[in-house]
């Protein structure tokens, strides 16, 4: 039976590690059974799986569990599934389930990223590398002049931005900052971050590729985060608050790492806003994508919470994205700050503090939030409230 | 000495582009019919449709749109800092390439700096590396 809304229901992480042994199936399970949990389903409640973006048999490290493992592994008899990585961005995952529960297609489908990066680059044999001396597709417009990370694509439109609007250094290092300082609250990012950061540390740390310093980029990690989404006419079954997914977007205006002038956050983010009463004045608490610390400045921007070019302003000293500040950013420690879980991590934070379960860095009063994830031209952008 | 850089591996429709250079030309894709290059090729044009498309060798010229300063190795032995950039390419309106800024020091790379293609010849690839004009 098709519905008119869909919600996040219940949200959960596995252990976040660096070259964990635990397999990435077992880690998948750990995350799908504390979601499930958290709903309070049962495993025989969830009919659909969706992922990003499937398994990744060439370099298996960045996507080892597809939809179909978990399906197997779990004895799920899915309605729908779906993995795939053409989709707007990561948490567009999250947009084709929510999608899925309002055509009636299933009730409680579970979405989940499993990354294993970490691990399996201590484990070459078993999960073999990224081949990188042979090119083809997109990557052979960036690879064969040593642009092989995205931190050298994004560092680019960063650099501009930079020059063209004067963010400084100073500003920027605001993203990396805010993530380690939260990232102290969240029990889930022990791993990855140990101490808050200092300016001075970040000022002295070395350049991997302009402006971005070791501390702008994100850190491979080895972890599970599973999301349920729950069919607004099957919120009878659950027992925890419920998190209406008020509005999505994934726009893009071309999908190239290059040929663009600008990421795809200043398209996806006014979409955002077309078909919903929220504003950004409505917004208590924003999870942006940071796997490079210039991404939350383009979402800013894009977003509408400043004007373009205003988002290293907005930014600077940092108490406006501090977690008692007027718009708590990242309030989960973000991927710098509780590793790279590529994109889930980020909705399952604003899960959380929807719900009033986010410990001891509960925002106050949390009704509205925004999720996002993407680089480049990657970007998926879920509203959230608790209304 | 630095390693050997990523191979492409070629196709009909990219091979113009990755081996121009031994007849030292630098091939973008231009439609016959509404004159706007496609850039990567296709096997049509993105502005208009039209299947009248081929290779075009365009003056190799331009100017850094942006840039940045690379200073982790990312293969064994890569000689670091070196200029990764994003060139907009002079009467190619629309069409930037990433690429690498060479034969002058990583401060002495600007924005809007003028460049020109010199070409770095790996085997069969001919490899569109981009220098200032003085």
């Amino acid at each position: 039976m098709a519905s008119k809304e869909a919600y996040i229901t219940g949200v959960g992480q596995s252990e976040v590690g660096v070259r964990l042994e635990r397999h990435p199936l077992l880690l998948t399970m750990d995350a799908a059974n504390q979601a499930i949990e958290a709903a309070g389903l049962t495993k025989d409640q969830i009919d659909g799986v969706f992922t990003y973006p499937g398994k990744s048999a060439g370099y298996l490290g960045f996507s080892p569990v597809g939809s179909e493992d978990l399906m197997e592994a779990m004895g799920i008899r899915a309605g729908w599934y779906a993995g795939s990585g053409e989709i707007p961005a990561q948490l567009a995952a999250i947009g084709a389930a929510a999608m899925a529960v309002k055509q009636g297609l299933c009730r409680h489908a579970i979405c989940f990223r499993t990354v294993y990066e970490a691990a399996a680059m201590a484990r070459p044999e078993e999960y073999a590398p990224l081949r990188r001396d042979k090119v083809e597709g997109w990557s052979q417009w960036t690879n064969p002049f040593w642009a092989f990370s995205a931190g050298c694509w994004i560092g680019q439109y960063a650099n501009r931005h930079m020059h063209q609007y004067g963010m400084t250094r100073e500003q920027l290092a605001q993203v990396a900052l805010n993530a380690h300082r939260n990232a102290q609250l969240n029990p889930n990012a022990r791993a990855i971050s140990k101490k808050e950061l200092t300016m001075d540390e970040y000022m002295e740390s070395r350049m991997i590729t302009t402006p971005f310093c070791l501390w702008d980029c994100d850190r491979y990690s080895d972890c599970s985060t599973a999301i349920i989404v729950s069919a607004g006419d099957a919120l009878d079954e659950v027992s925890c608050p419920p998190v209406r997914i008020a509005a999505m977007s994934g726009s893009v205006e071309r999908w190239s790492w290059d040929q663009v002038d600008w990421v795809a956050a200043y398209d996806a983010g006014p979409d955002l806003w077309k078909d919903t009463d929220y504003t950004v004045k409505d917004v208590d608490t924003v999870q942006f994508y940071d796997g490079f610390a210039f991404l939350p400045i383009t979402w800013l921007e894009g977003l509408g919470f400043c004007g373009k070019g205003e988002g290293g302003q907005f930014i600077e000293g940092g108490t406006r994205i501090g977690l008692n500040g007027d718009l708590p950013m990242n309030t989960f420690g973000g991927q710098l700050g509780a590793g790279r879980l590529h994109g889930f991590g980020f909705a399952h934070e604003a899960a959380l503090q929807l719900q009033g379960r986010a410990g001891e860095r509960q925002i106050n009063d949390a009704k509205v939030a925004v999720a996002t994830s993407g680089g480049g031209p990657l970007a998926a952008a879920l509203l959230l409230a608790q209304d | 000495m630095n390693p050997p850089r990523p191979i492409p591996k070629l196709d009909t429709l990219n091979r113009p582009f990755w081996t121009g250079g031994a007849q030292g030309k630098l091939n973008i894709t231009l439609c016959g019919d509404c004159g706007e290059y496609t850039h990567p090729p296709l096997p049509l044009c993105r502005h208009c449709q039209s299947e009248n498309v081929a290779p075009h060798a365009v003056p190799g010229t331009g100017e850094v749109d942006t840039f940045t300063i690379n200073y982790q190795p990312w293969a064994k032995g890569l000689e670091v800092p070196l200029v990764i950039a994003r060139v907009r390419l002079d009467d190619v309106p629309g069409v930037y390439l990433t690429t690498n800024i060479v034969n002058c020091a990583v401060e002495d790379v600007h924005f809007d700096d003028k460049v020109r293609v010199t070409f770095e010849e790996q085997g069969e690839i001919y490899y569109p590396l981009f220098e200032k004009v003085n």
